[in-house]
């Protein structure tokens, strides 16, 4: 993010692939899964497995467990397809008989609780454990579900998160749709052609604000809302996200002036681009320094929502809010807070907007460490 | 460290069932209180009027249930569509939608259709239901498995407690179809909605006391034989409480549903003074 690149790569993915470039995560077909949890092989959950190892997030999951207790901490994570990429695998290898192949016959495998179902078992946790599935707002409503199970004392830690993996139903589904581009997308650009296709897992470990020695950014708040318009079309005045976002600031109990930094949904296709940028650019200050990270990572779906909400608490932790990556000319429905380079500066509170198929809208708040205290 | 407790309670406005045999509350109800039979003959998958002609015709099995059974919640609670958040359970989503995809995807690929693909995202009934009703409230979508239902009613209670406001919880599983029958389990159509309410009000049917409990607890059994005729559906975890629900005014033994393997949500029903009243 730092440097301004970005790891997409033209599309390789899969038999006949498309003319189109994608966020690939290099390495995953060589990385099984270890012996213990061999019978989730597939290449969802072997990317849910790689984001549980990194970061040292597994030593800290394993510290909450020894804190609260196995049964006290819920999984909550969000994906839009699953592990669906062995399900097609299966159709491509049916027996005589039209059955799955024998090696590709785990019910647990094809249905879309597997990546819940696989987290909650490699981290041996014993809580409330559910897959939110809203498409490209999956994993930012994870957040708000748990942030629910945490004030009502439901458990006393949550591991949100969000995987999706490249897979034939999301690459030629949207190409269906027309909105997969022939080169690396271009967020806001006059220019833009549509998305690029990524796939990513990511996890954060939520507790009370009491917890931990104070240093953890804050999740300030979020909102939820339906646009009630179309399957998969953004309503075209942005008012499901505009209320997801007003719900996200009353939550939060702060007004649209304190928002240094937001992480747009920003897909690069023609229509949510356009909507997003419009109600940026009356809601917020010239100082809100916007900007989408999916020029560097591809729409990585179901995962969007929680890759975008490590990268706005990273922005807050390292004070460098990033630039939109391989836009050249902004379109010009953009406001001043449309940002194509990165800057410095410190960021306190900070926004990330998911919006997803079926007009489903979440808006997360997040704030520095001395925000609770500043409200 | 003191845990706080993992407990709550919530009102039931309104309940609603669709399955071919039970096709609306009043005789599930019944059915489920052994004083009527399931129909014989099975009738054909619902057309709910929310969705315009050429809709009801092409909807996923799924759109069809779920708008069915929320229409008629929402209805028989007295509130206003746009006004609840929404919660939509399935432990598999469509899986005639997911057949489709994936025999294409393995056939010929660039023949995709569009509106099946955008139909095949978990949260396609949510949408619809947002859409045809003009709710802008918020809409979930989640899976759990075999925990699908209790999950979904932990969610729906938790977003009813913490926002202190009413929420239409939606839950349904089709018939596997295609390949897909050799790994997911589910036979025939099964739908059923609750609104829930933060507490009791004059329209309520029954009160709920819930909380976690560390055990380990195999899904209870259906007790009516209309209940046990639908146990081969992936949402027949949505039984128990339906049955309790019906009989409420009977009196009747705490349930305990799996929502994790070593982790139960234990539901008790009261029965109100409306409970026969509105049935």
């Amino acid at each position: 993010m730092r440097g301004g690149t970005s790891a997409l790569t033209p599309n390789d993915f899969g038999v006949e692939p498309l003319s189109t470039w994608i966020g690939r995560v290099v390495g995953v077909e060589s990385a099984p899964l270890p012996n213990a949890l061999a019978a989730w092989e597939c290449r969802n959950d072997r990317l849910a497995w790689l984001g549980l190892n990194a970061d040292s997030f597994i030593d800290a999951v394993h510290a909450a467990r020894e804190r609260h207790g196995a049964a006290r901490i819920a999984v909550v994570v969000g994906t839009s397809t699953s592990s669906i990429g062995a399900t097609e695998d299966a159709y491509r290898a049916l027996d005589a008989d039209g059955r799955f192949p024998a090696d590709n016959r785990n019910p647990l495998v094809h249905t879309p609780h597997s990546l819940g179902m696989f987290v909650r078992e490699a981290l041996a946790l014993e809580g409330p454990c559910v897959t939110i599935a809203t498409a490209c707002s999956s994993s930012a409503k994870v957040f708000a579900a748990a942030e629910r199970m945490l004030r009502l004392g439901i458990v006393d830690a949550a591991l949100v998160g969000g995987v999706d993996s490249l897979c034939g139903s999301v690459l030629f589904g949207f190409n269906a749709l027309q909105l997969v581009s022939p080169e690396p997308c271009r967020p806001f650009d006059a220019e833009r052609s549509g998305i690029s296709i990524g796939e990513a897992a990511g996890f954060a470990l939520l507790e009370r604000d009491d917890c931990g020695d104070g240093s953890s950014p804050r999740l300030l708040g979020y909102g939820e809302s339906s646009d009630a318009h179309h399957m998969s079309t953004p309503h075209p005045e942005g008012l499901g996200a505009e209320r997801a976002l007003d719900d996200a600031l009353a939550r939060a109990g702060i007004d649209a002036a304190a928002v240094d930094h937001i992480n747009l949904h920003g897909t690069a296709s023609a229509k949510n681009d356009e909507v997003e940028a419009k109600l940026i650019a009356r809601r917020f200050p010239a100082s809100a320094h916007a900007s989408s990270t999916k020029g560097i990572t591809g729409h990585t779906l179901g995962a969007a929502g929680v890759v975008e909400a490590v990268a706005t608490m990273l922005a807050i932790e390292h004070g460098f809010r990033p630039g939109t990556v391989n836009t050249r000319v902004l379109d010009p429905v953009c406001g001043p807070q449309l940002r194509t380079a990165g800057t410095a500066g410190a960021v306190r509170v900070a926004l990330s907007n998911s919006f997803g198929f079926g007009g489903n809208n979440c808006v997360l708040v997040f704030g520095d460490a001395d925000a609770t205290q500043r409200r | 460290m003191s845990a706080p407790p993992a407990h709550g309670s919530f009102a039931v406005d309104a309940v609603a069932f669709w399955s071919p045999t039970l096709p609306g509350w009043s005789h599930a109800r019944a059915a489920f209180r052994d004083e009527e039979a399931p129909l014989a003959t099975p009738v054909k998958r619902p057309a709910p009027d929310l969705l315009a002609a050429a809709e009801r015709r092409r909807a996923p099995d799924t759109v069809a249930l779920a708008l069915e059974v929320a229409a008629a919640a929402v209805r028989a609670s007295g509130r206003d569509a746009q006004s609840l958040p929404s919660v939509f359970a399935s432990t598999h989503g469509d899986l005639a939608v997911s057949d489709y995809m994936c025999a294409t995807l393995a056939s010929s690929p660039t023949l995709i259709s569009p509106t099946k693909f955008h139909n095949s995202v978990h949260n396609a009934a949510a949408g619809y239901w947002t859409i045809a009703t003009g709710c802008r409230e918020a809409s979930s979508a989640l899976t759990a498995f075999d925990a699908s239902f209790a999950a979904g009613l932990l969610e729906a209670a938790s977003q009813c407690s913490a926002d202190d406001r009413a929420v239409l919880l939606v839950a349904f599983d089709v018939e596997a179809s295609g390949a897909l029958a050799s790994v997911a389990a589910s036979v025939g159509l099964l739908a059923c909605a609750l609104v829930l309410a933060p507490s009791a009000g004059a329209n309520s049917i029954v009160a709920i006391d819930w909380e976690l409990a560390r055990e380990r607890v195999a899904a209870p059994a259906p007790r009516s034989a209309a209940a046990r005729s639908l146990a081969g559906n992936a949402m027949s975890g949505a039984l128990p409480l339906l049955e309790a629900i019906a009989t409420a005014d009977r009196g009747g033994a705490p349930l305990a549903l799996p929502l994790a393997p070593s982790l139960a949500l234990r539901l008790t029903a009261h029965a109100l003074v409306a409970t026969e009243a509105r049935s």
